[in-house]
């Protein structure tokens, strides 16, 4: 129950773009089209859940034993952004389909402040390791929930007939807008 | 490139929010009032002016291939530094700002200036990029908070300009942030053509 808690919470009361706002320059940049949108949000979902588990030992065996808590921001930026190089490094020696897929996405996750916001409050939850990876999964379908989503109104988007102004970002941060108010509906679910 | 127009293109030309959307996660996550705007633009506004000062110091001590950890790494010591400090001296700030202070690191502005700029340029006309380019985030991120905290609760930098009951609470609301952010730059797009 408790881990159903945890998915219902990140996914949509908590969804991790529409009500914490992070993960905002992928859900802009990448979300023209469905296909990029589900390649992203893979690559995000696999550099998540490993991201977590990776930081959180990290914290644990690392960081508090030798109490240097303060050190958290530069040793997890670091993880990550050696992380990231890894995976990419693995991925293309052991699976160039799946390399071929999420490739591009990978160089620009370093700098997605989802994965590093994601590890900063598994900490600060306090929450056990299954319980990280539930939340770190819970969070990457979250943003792939709202990037697909959004992806999709913005293929239709194309078609409409707009004021010189709003075209583009604009009318984007509009749909957003009123997006993040459907999934305020979810609120007082949890 | 003059000096002074080093110094002033952050403000409108290559506004970092308006014209190149790039730091959008602070920009909608912490301005819902404009004393949280401004704060998040200064702590951000020193980071960058640091940080590019450094770079452009070291620049030509580190190899072509890890500059992009050197960096990082550079940046991040900045942002502790920040961090610790609103921690002893400003806790309700830092408080209110909560995560967004350690993600000050992932900012693409920051990273961007140091790549972009400060990794080819003098000492002097990197500490002028990186305030010209940080001081017109924060005038970014103080006029949204602003204008968020007018609609949705009838103050402006905790000034009570009609009373809280006939705001529009969304706009302080996750919601209200990207709804005012797009007319926002609907509305500057359009003074730009003009």
């Amino acid at each position: 129950m408790e881990y159903v808690l945890i998915f219902i919470s990140a996914i949509f009361v908590n969804n991790i773009i529409l009500a914490q706002f992070l993960g905002i320059c992928p859900f802009l940049g990448v979300s023209k089209k469905i296909s990029t949108g589900v390649g992203m949000t893979g690559a995000v979902t696999f550099v998540m859940v490993i991201a977590t588990i990776v930081t959180y030992l990290v914290q644990k065996f690392v960081l508090d034993p030798f109490n240097v808590g303060y050190l958290q921001t530069i040793s997890f930026i670091l993880v990550i952004a050696a992380l990231v190089q890894l995976v990419e490094i693995i991925l293309k020696k052991m699976s160039p389909p799946l390399y071929q897929a999420l490739g591009v996405f990978l160089p620009l996750i370093t700098t997605n402040c989802a994965i590093l916001g994601v590890a900063i409050m598994t900490i600060q939850k306090d929450l056990n390791l299954l319980q990280a990876v539930a939340f770190s999964t819970a969070t990457a379908i979250g943003f792939g929930l709202a990037l697909i989503i959004f992806a999709g109104i913005r293929e239709q988007l194309d078609l409409v007939d707009l004021p010189k102004g709003m075209k583009g970002t604009p009318i984007a941060l509009l749909v957003a807008g009123i997006l993040a108010l459907a999934f305020m509906g979810f609120a007082g679910m949890v | 490139m003059n000096k002074l127009s080093i110094f002033t293109k952050g403000f409108f030309k290559e506004n970092a929010v308006f014209t190149l959307l790039l730091g959008m996660c602070p920009t909608l996550g912490v301005t819902s009032s404009a004393i949280n705007g401004l704060g998040m633009g200064l702590a951000t506004t020193f980071v960058l002016i640091m940080s590019n000062i450094v770079v452009s110091l070291v620049k030509d001590s580190i190899p072509d291939k890890v500059r992009i950890p050197a960096f990082i790494v550079i940046i991040a010591s900045f942002v502790t530094v920040v961090e610790l400090l609103m921690q002893a001296y400003l806790p309700a700030l830092f408080e209110s700002l909560g995560l967004f202070i350690p993600l000050i690191v992932v900012n693409c502005i920051v990273l961007g200036r140091a790549e972009a700029f400060a990794s080819k340029n003098n000492v002097f006309s990197s500490f002028l990029d990186g305030a010209g380019m940080g001081l017109g985030f924060a005038m970014a991120l103080t006029m949204l908070g602003a204008i968020r905290e007018f609609l949705g609760s009838g103050k402006m930098f905790d000034l009570v300009i009609f009373p809280e009951q006939y705001g529009m609470l969304v706009f302080v609301l996750a919601p209200g942030a990207f709804i005012a952010l797009g007319y926002l730059i609907a509305v500057i797009n359009k003074l730009k053509k003009a």
